[in-house]
């Protein structure tokens, strides 16, 4: 397994990056500066295409060489043609997305096979906050207050397999992660993994009858 | 020892002329008519590599010329150099040290290549009406013409902004194999009634102007009204509401109160008249009505959504970049992400970025780091 080297991309990532398989199409939302991209598109062979709202960013990745649409994820991904990928990476994005389970479904319309992390409210520094003091919880994955954080969806891993049963899609993978502040570094969680993990990675798929 | 950077010294055009299609039966052109001899005026920067593939196709917009860039040896001190001078030369976004850059005149203008002001071999006088209406599609299959007059083999790109985006536009449906990676700032697949109006009210001032003549006024009193005043309708349209607020506003040109008269108060009013002023001097009132009108006539909607779709294999995709601006009003960003979207349904390997900029259509030809920074990372990303 090719696993990119620590001081290139965001622990996540790398762990994103891992899964995928040598010579895929892969569509990156929300994609930043393009370090995914061009990690996998010099050492998988990857063909990627990112799509990234920032005007900033999304010209930062046409610059060094990558193919990136400057627009709003959830209206972008309306116009590819079914199957259109391999993979469809939404990386830490899903607990800020209006309609999760309309852009779900257009992600696996368009993608075979459909990646997606968040982090996890569920976290036993969360739980703490808020049992013991009872404030709206922050910590290092979630560092906004009630009235400025962009993160309108409140998302477990539990929550997450279960939404994910009920609107029909396969959990390929699960891989709980916890990492630090910087999230250069981190390490994967086997056990308790809804209260000890940070974030969850889901490789996902449609169930596709017939 | 210095430590200033050493500036490259800047590139010298030349203007050369190519001449085809000298033959009885012309060049025929989309719409049937016959056209002939023709010949297209263009300048090239840089070195044509061994392979010969290192071609940079930069396509001007509708009152441009092939004067892209440098300057001609014989240009008097404090002249400005070609019209994407921040843009082409050794080591700027197009750079000439890697690209052997061409520009050529588009086919109808008066900069050098066949347009109604040419001589018409049949009555050895000015074309005038005369002149066929020549579409985008013409315009480009000459500039494929030309291309293998120079032995050029495949483009690694073709840029251009406005109406030379609908060139690129239909270079990439026309001659798609010919294309490495094709670049179209500012532009649309096709005139919105808004643009095809402003073009309308523009035609229509040079023909409402008695010098006009039918076309006919070579060697006469030319329409200098007429054409002027078309070129104040058009400035507007490349310019936006912000920089017009921000350049001018309501200020008093040479003056601290109104004249309570026509001879014109406002700065804008006495900045369009000097932009008049100015084109009458150097472009071809009926260069307008043709380009004008090709312009409008032009469409590619169809035809892009047909593009050939990529082999899954082959390694090398051709690649599309799609640039827009905020303040565009003339080509908004909706237009330029119509086309993206065609691209994106054909599986097209295409990236897309507005750019924020208040002054309006015209803001690509205006010297701007972001706009250098993405077509040169995107021509390396190439190769």
């Amino acid at each position: 397994m090719v696993f990119p080297e620590s001081t290139d991309i965001r622990f996540d990532l790398r762990i994103i990056a891992s899964t995928i398989e040598p010579g895929s199409r892969v569509l990156d939302l929300g994609c930043g500066n393009g370090d995914l991209l061009a990690w996998l598109a010099g050492n998988k062979q990857v063909t990627g295409t990112g799509i990234e709202q920032d005007k900033t960013k999304a010209a930062a990745c046409i610059a060094r060489g990558l193919s990136v649409l400057q627009g709003d994820l959830n209206a972008e991904v309306d116009d590819y043609p079914d199957c259109s990928f391999d993979y469809v990476i939404l990386s830490q994005t899903l607990q800020q997305v209006l309609e999760p389970a309309r852009l779900l479904y257009s992600l696996a319309r368009i993608g075979r096979k459909v990646i997606v992390s968040f982090p996890n409210f569920s976290h036993y520094s969360i739980r703490l906050q808020l049992l013991c003091r009872g404030i709206a919880p922050k910590n290092e994955q979630l560092p906004y207050s009630w009235y400025d954080s962009p993160n309108i969806r409140v998302i477990t891993l539990k929550d997450f397999r279960k939404f994910a049963r009920d609107v029909g899609y396969n959990i390929l993978r699960e891989i709980a992660i916890s990492s630090d502040p910087a999230g250069s570094e981190g390490r994967i969680i086997r056990f308790f993994t809804n209260i000890r993990a940070a974030y969850g990675v889901y490789i996902i798929e449609k169930i596709r009858s017939g | 020892m210095t430590t200033e950077a050493i500036q490259p010294a800047p590139l010298t055009a030349v203007k050369q002329h190519y001449t085809f299609a000298e033959g009885p039966e012309g060049l025929v052109l989309e719409s049937g008519a016959r056209l002939g001899p023709v010949t297209l005026a263009y300048e090239t920067y840089g070195t044509l590599n061994a392979a010969r593939d290192n071609v940079i196709l930069v396509a001007h917009a509708f009152s441009g010329d092939s004067h892209a860039a440098g300057y001609y040896p014989g240009d008097p001190e404090g002249e400005k150099p070609g019209w994407w001078d921040f843009m082409i030369g050794p080591g700027k976004g197009i750079d000439t040290d890697k690209f052997f850059v061409v520009c050529p005149n588009i086919l109808g203008s008066c900069m050098g290549s066949t347009g109604p002001s040419s001589l018409n071999p049949a009555t050895d006088a000015p074309y005038g009406l005369d002149f066929p209406m020549m579409t985008i599609g013409d315009i480009v299959s000459t500039q494929k013409t030309l291309m293998d007059h120079l032995g050029i083999r495949r483009l690694h790109g073709v840029v251009g902004g406005s109406v030379g985006g609908m060139q690129v536009l239909e270079w990439c449906v026309r001659y798609p194999q010919f294309l490495r990676s094709a670049v179209a700032i500012a532009t649309t697949m096709r005139h919105s009634a808004l643009a095809i109006a402003f073009n309308e009210i523009a035609r229509q001032s040079i023909m409402a102007d008695p010098n006009w003549n039918k076309g006919n006024y070579y060697g006469g009193s030319k329409p200098d009204m007429g054409l002027a005043v078309a070129r104040m309708v058009g400035h507007v349209t490349y310019l936006s509401d912000e920089a017009m607020r921000r350049k001018f506003g309501r200020k008093l040109q040479d003056k601290e109160t109104f004249s309570f008269g026509f001879d014109g108060d406002f700065q804008i009013e006495s900045y369009l008249r000097h932009q008049g002023t100015k084109f009458v001097n150097r472009f071809d009132a009926n260069s307008v009505l043709y380009i004008t009108k090709a312009s409008d006539y032009f469409d590619v909607v169809e035809r892009m959504g047909k593009i050939e779709r990529p082999s899954k294999k082959n390694s090398e995709k051709r690649k599309y970049l799609v640039i827009s601006y905020t303040s565009d009003w003339l080509y908004p960003t909706y237009q330029a992400k119509e086309l993206v979207q065609t691209l994106k349904r054909s599986d097209q390997d295409v990236s897309f970025c507005e750019i924020e900029a208040d002054c309006g259509h015209d803001a690509f030809l205006i010297p701007d780091e972001r706009l250098t920074t993405l077509i040169r990372g995107f021509f390396d990303g190439l190769s």
